[in-house]
């Protein structure tokens, strides 16, 4: 349990209008991350990881809505406050790492300039200290020549060099909450390395709380302190790290762990988790969206899910745990 | 005996850095003398390889370090400063990048991007983006396309009811796997994927591994395999090149690198990969500035600098790839050394 959260989301829904009917994306989600602490959030490609980000940040798509909970960042109730109070705390208090850095970026203004943007909007920093303060940003990231580079447009820099700017712009105003979704994919590990060390530096120096948002799941377990496991809209687990992969209990967190190649010796031995994420406009969705793909499926499956109490520290949504 | 489909020859790609000069500082610098020579990114800097066909070849290294630029230039979506690329029998390093769109060989190449948002027409619904290179490419139409897109969909694990969905309306694993599918279904002799399973998640990206083997199998396709995750590489390549600031430092089959690196760049990147069984453990880091890409010395070792067994004449003569016995190549001068 987390004493002093800097970020509490409880019971977060979030519904789509789509032409064929309404997806409903996040149903019932709930977690906390303490100051100066990373949580990951994994889960299966579609499960709403992303959507819980965007909520959060209040920057769902326009056919999206919150339909039910909350995301406390302090006193302020990030989904239901005006406007005005979400500009004053967006980019300046929380900043977020996008999963798609090249259309995050703006094409046609060189990079350093994007970065001096941001630190004149967000920190105290003068129209003079600006550049030198986004060139020494770009070398934190791991940016070669940065002085040059400060000058490149996004186009003229690789995948993973737009990213590592992401990450500076998103770092630049020393948020008290990043939400970085999957903000090292496109690095090679040494990179990554660096880019995980400096997000953990700011944890350490400002009590930056961070929701890390990853398939990694070796990542995860290194860099996360607290691991939630989302699948179709749900978090179905949620425990320390290091309880989670000695003992998972979810029998799709067992799965997702079984499916990692890190250990396997050849392509043959992995499995996939058998069947696919329920389509997420059927009214007849089940309390338990996993269970039509369960192997440990039970008649009393069919009842809504146990609550899941936020003292408990390894809390799981199953009727049937392992 | 196997037949080379792909065959790079001292390939290079360099792009201007920075803007060309103003009017007046060109005048300047012509009355100075001398044609104007901007500085240049040496993206990718005489590589040489090949690929057979059914091979599978991984391509891993530091992030900017020339990957995308030289599978742009070889699936002809980028035009070469220099050097030659031979699909079978063909030249298509003359070809310019813009008419080889509408060549008959188009179809012999495909490419999955990076970045799948790039890729996919934002207009397009996941149904048109798979059905539009078949429409081009394969000239198909009606129910066979249909039928086709369907079939392209399932197999890479995409839900048949997400293929009304625009791109936005898609996770970002969903719309990496359209990407997937769009390339596979026009079944090319040689499939270039850059990242393809950054995006996915450990289930899906089983199902797309699985699949490339055994498209592999039953219609002998190959692949060059951009990723940065080495234990992938390991499980689906049979050889892996391993580059540094533009150059090929290593080469040979996947396992035998991983396990026994000859090059110091790989023995670095192979201590760097985490495990999920050691939490909270970091791990030995690269120190040093790393060299840049921008007009680099041509007698000094790209690696001089972060190199933790760098001598002198790394800084005096760049070490040539030279080969290994089990067909491998590394260049660094105590790959010897490092190889007893
Ligand atoms: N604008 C939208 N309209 C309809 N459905 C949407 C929209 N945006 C997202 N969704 C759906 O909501 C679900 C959750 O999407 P989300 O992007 O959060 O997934 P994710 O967990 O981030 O996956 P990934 O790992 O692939 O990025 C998906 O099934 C997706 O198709
Ligand atoms: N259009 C361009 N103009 C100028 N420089 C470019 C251009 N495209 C690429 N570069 C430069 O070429 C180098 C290689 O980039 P490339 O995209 O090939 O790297 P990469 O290995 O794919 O990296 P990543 O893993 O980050 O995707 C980089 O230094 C990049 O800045
Ligand atoms: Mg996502
Ligand atoms: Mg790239």
């Amino acid at each position: 349990m987390i004493v002093a959260p800097a970020l509490q989301v409880e019971h977060l829904s979030v519904e789509f209008r789509t032409r064929s009917g309404i997806v409903k994306a996040l149903d019932n989600v709930s977690f906390a991350v303490g100051k100066g602490e990373t949580l990951a959030l994994v889960g299966e490609s579609g499960s709403g990881k992303s959507v819980t980000a965007y909520a959060i940040m209040g920057i769902l798509d326009p056919a999206g809505r919150v339909t039910g909970g909350k995301a406390m960042l302090g006193a302020l109730d990030l989904l239901h406050a005006t406007p005005d109070e979400i500009g004053k705390v967006r980019g300046r208090e929380i900043a977020m790492i996008f999963q798609n850095p090249r259309t995050a970026l703006n094409p046609i203004r060189p990079v350093g300039r994007q970065i001096a943007d941001v630190l004149l909007r967000h920190a105290d920093v003068t129209r003079r200290e600006a550049p030198a303060r986004a060139i020494e940003l770009l070398r934190a990231v791991g940016i070669t020549d940065p002085a040059r580079r400060a000058k490149a447009y996004p186009f003229e820099m690789s995948g993973g060099m737009c990213q590592r700017v992401m990450i500076a712009i998103a770092l630049a105003a020393k948020p008290s909450l990043l939400i970085a979704d999957e903000p090292t994919t496109g690095l090679d590990v040494t990179t990554q390395a660096v880019i995980m060390d400096l997000i953990g530096e700011l944890a350490a120096e400002i009590g930056m709380a961070t929701i890390f948002i990853t398939h990694d799941l070796a990542l995860a377990a290194q860099r996360a302190k607290h691991i939630a496991v989302m699948h179709a809209g749900h978090v179905v687990e949620l425990a320390e790290t290091q309880e989670m992969f000695a003992h998972p209990r979810h029998p799709y967190t067992a799965e997702l762990i079984a499916a990692t190649p890190d250990t396997a010796a050849s392509l043959d031995q992995l499995a996939s988790i058998p069947g696919s994420l329920p389509d997420l406009r059927r009214a007849d969705l089940p309390p338990c969206r996993y269970s039509e793909r369960c192997p440990r499926k039970l008649a009393s499956c069919d009842q809504p899910l146990p609550v899941m109490p936020p003292e408990n520290p390894h809390t799981v949504a199953c009727w049937n745990p392992l | 005996m196997t037949t080379t489909l792909l065959d790079i020859t001292e390939l290079a790609k360099r792009f201007p850095a920075g803007k060309p000069a103003g009017p007046i500082a060109r005048l300047r610098k012509r009355f100075a003398g001398g044609p104007e020579k901007l500085p240049q990114v040496y993206a990718v800097d005489d590589v040489s390889f090949t690929i057979a066909q059914g091979e599978t070849v991984g391509l891993v290294g530091e992030s900017g370090c020339g990957k995308s630029t030289l599978v742009r230039v070889l699936t002809r979506l980028l035009d070469p400063t220099d050097g030659g690329i031979k699909l079978g029998a063909r030249e298509l390093s003359h070809t310019p990048a813009r008419r080889f769109a509408r060549d008959q060989d188009r179809k012999r190449i495909q490419m999955v991007f990076q970045d799948a948002g790039e890729s996919v027409n934002p207009r397009f619904t996941a149904f048109e983006a798979i059905a539009d290179p078949l429409r081009r490419l394969r000239g198909l139409s009606g129910t066979n396309l249909r039928h086709k897109v369907e079939e392209a969909a399932s197999r890479c694990g995409l839900p048949l009811e997400l293929l009304t969905r625009f791109p936005h309306q898609l996770s970002g694993g969903q719309r990496a796997r359209v990407g997937i599918a769009r390339a596979v279904a026009v079944e090319p002799d040689l499939l270039v994927l850059d990242e393809p399973t950054a995006a996915l998640d450990v289930s899906v990206q089983v199902v797309i591994l699985q699949l490339l083997q055994r498209l592999k199998r039953e219609l002998g396709m190959s692949y060059l395999f951009v990723s940065h995750d080495l234990s992938v590489v390991r499980l689906l390549c049979d050889r892996v090149l391993v580059m540094y600031l533009g150059k090929i430092v290593e080469s040979g089959p996947a396992r035998a690198v991983f396990d026994h690196p000859l090059h110091p760049y790989t023995q670095a990147l192979v201590a760097a990969v985490p495990s999920i069984n050691e939490h909270g453990h970091t791990r030995l880091r690269l120190t040093g500035e790393p060299r840049s890409p921008i007009d680099p010395d041509p007698n000094v070792c790209r690696f001089y600098g972060r190199c933790p067994n760098g001598v002198d004449r790394c800084k005096t003569e760049m070490p040539a790839l030279r080969s290994f016995p089990g067909g491998r190549e590394a260049a660094c001068h105590f790959a010897e050394l490092t190889a007893q």
